[in-house]
């Protein structure tokens, strides 16, 4: 079994950063909940495997509480 | 001639039972003549066992009811002599359309392989299944087979001792008394057995009213399952259409929580709703309305002494997924050989205990089903809905997200896996879908099919190898039976029950589930699994 990756891993993370919150440009904070959502969607679907979903949820659920 | 719900089909008449200085004993006494009472009632007086059917009512039910009946319940039917009947009579379908906001997001078909005999379901009015089941009862009774209805007879009490149940029975005529070796009860959801008991029925009730209606019309609509989430006809909420036989459409329009039920029920207010979903220029009449709401729970357990729950009376789930009558018909099935053989004295009367073991195990398996599908439809949060949303936007474009799309997992019979009544799986590479436990998957054999040879009793089947005859003396019932592979016309057989092996033996239990399998004949094997399958006594 693979374990959920928390190690960087991001081939160029600002990159990303800066691309994750211009895809949210303009939108309404319902529009970029629903976008969150269709986003969540498709990486998940990508990883695929079960238990490195299943330990990305606790993860997320349990920092920054 | 009226409709044959308007019939009294069983009218009251009065029983010399009625009449005995004594309570009369029974065998086993049915409560309930809706479909699961029937399926049970039909299934033991096939079985020779003495039945008194029991109803508070005379006639078969008002409205579609329970319309989608399965594959698994047609193949029970069959079992039971009255399959062909509801096949002619209903709607088949295999394909599906699922709607959002005003677009066609994703469609399926059920139907995704040959070498069956019955389709992935057929669509009948309930009444019509109670109908036909009855009609067959009826043959029986004119054939001599031991069963009798009594309608009108309402059950007001029961109490039961180790040595059996009594019950006292309203009738036009005044109350009487009857001792039941074994009660079935199948009394329906608010059922009054259970209350009598005091009984437990937990579960979640859903917060939510459904509008049904049963319409005639003359439309072009196809034989298809359409499911709308957020239609512009019904904001927010969720409708289904689905067609019936006699031209009746079935459709559900979710309404939400906070309504008024009565107003909503009048013919003024359902005529608009029903126009805004069908054009207005749609021209049909209405033939049932309804307001329903739903709870997806079960009873702790299904077997009390001599007391059986079955169907809705032991468990409720939403209606996404027809998964109500079609499991209460499996409870059925899974009830009446392990009784037969307990009064033949053939297995020990702890036997009763796997039918509640297995039958749990399906009601759970059905409950966590509905409630999803329930949890998809109806979200309960903002973000349940958001996300809910989000895979429907998803499924139009994507294949990936038709599969989390979920107006209702149709009901698929469960695999007793894990059953103490399972023995072994010794066949090497065994195909998933025939292992111990599993219900026997039909195939095509020589000018017939598999599930219409095996019959009611224990069956030892030889695939691609002859078995000698089991061994007499035996208080039970096998029947052996081979099959060569040049009658395997499609090479389903093949498929579904050797994978890679050239042969294969399995012993299948009279409700057509697997019991073990084995790559050859092994009499202490079979002697073995045959054991376990009777609750450990034969």
């Amino acid at each position: 079994m693979t374990d959920l990756n928390t190690a960087p891993n991001l081939t160029d993370a600002d990159g990303f950063y800066e691309a994750l919150i211009a895809a949210h440009k303009d939108l309404t904070p319902e529009q970029s909940t629903a976008l969150n959502a269709r986003l969540i969607l498709l990486l998940a679907n990508h990883v695929g495997d079960r238990d490195i979903l299943l330990a990305a949820l606790k993860n997320a659920r349990e920092t920054g509480r | 001639m009226a409709d044959i719900f308007e019939q009294a089909l069983y009218p009251y008449r009065r029983s010399a039972d009625q009449d005995a200085a004594a309570p009369v004993r029974h065998p086993v006494i049915v409560v309930g003549a809706g479909p699961v009472g029937l399926a049970a009632a039909l299934d033991l007086t096939l079985k020779d066992v003495p039945v008194l059917l029991l109803d508070d009512n005379d006639r078969v039910s008002t409205g579609s009811r329970a319309i989608c009946f399965a594959k698994r319940t047609l193949e029970i039917m069959d079992r039971l002599g009255c399959g062909q009947p509801l096949v002619d009579k209903g709607v088949t379908w295999n394909k599906g359309k699922v709607f959002f906001d005003e677009r066609k997001v994703y469609e399926f078909d059920l139907l995704a392989e040959a070498g069956h005999r019955r389709p992935a379901f057929i669509n009948l009015q309930q009444y019509y299944f109670e109908a036909v089941l009855l009609e067959r009862l009826r043959e029986l009774e004119a054939e001599g087979r031991p069963v009798e209805i009594r309608g009108r007879n309402k059950v007001t009490g029961v109490t039961r001792d180790d040595s059996g149940v009594q019950l006292t029975v309203e009738t036009p005529d005044g109350p009487y008394s009857l001792d039941a070796d074994w009660l079935i009860a199948c009394d329906g959801a608010k059922s009054p057995i259970r209350s009598f008991m005091g009984l437990d029925f937990h579960g979640r009730v859903f917060e939510d009213n459904f509008l049904i209606a049963d319409v005639k019309m003359d439309a072009d609509f196809p034989t298809e399952r359409w499911f709308w989430f957020d239609p512009p006809f019904n904001r927010g909420q969720s409708a289904l259409l689905h067609k019936q036989p006699d031209g009746v459409w079935r459709i559900d329009l979710q309404l939400g929580w906070d309504i008024d039920r009565e107003m909503e029920m009048r013919e003024e207010n359902v005529i608009p709703r029903l126009k805004a979903m069908l054009g207005e220029e749609a021209e049909f009449s209405l033939e049932w309305i309804s307001i329903y709401t739903f709870q997806c729970r079960r009873m702790e357990r299904f077997a009390h002494g001599r007391v059986l729950f079955a169907g809705d009376s032991a468990h409720q789930v939403s209606p996404f997924g027809a998964r109500g009558a079609n499991s209460g018909i499996q409870d059925a099935d899974n009830l009446a050989w392990k009784l037969k053989l307990v009064l033949d004295g053939a297995a020990p009367e702890s036997l009763m205990e796997s039918y509640n073991r297995e039958r749990v195990q399906a009601a759970d398996e059905n409950i966590l089903n509905s409630t999803r599908s329930t949890d998809f439809i109806t979200p309960k949060s903002d973000i349940s809905r958001i996300f809910r949303d989000a895979v429907l936007n998803l499924a139009e474009d994507h294949p990936f997200a038709r599969p989390l799309v979920n107006s209702g997992r149709l009901s698929l019979p469960t695999a007793y896996v894990g059953s103490d009544l399972s023995g072994e799986d010794a066949l090497p590479g065994g195909p998933e879908r025939t292992r111990p436990g599993a219900p026997a998957v039909d195939a095509p054999v020589g000018g017939g099919w598999l599930l219409e040879r095996l019959g009611t009793d224990f069956i030892l089947l030889g695939l691609n190898t002859s078995l000698p005859d089991m061994p007499g003396g035996d208080t039970l019932p096998v029947t052996v039976l081979t099959i060569e592979i040049e009658d395997d016309r499609l090479g389903a057989l093949r498929e579904r029950y050797l994978g890679r092996n050239e042969q294969a033996v399995y012993l299948i239990r009279p409700d057509q589930h697997i019991a073990a399998r084995w790559p050859a004949h092994d009499r202490k094997a079979i002697s073995a699994a045959l054991a376990a399958a009777t609750g450990g006594m034969s």
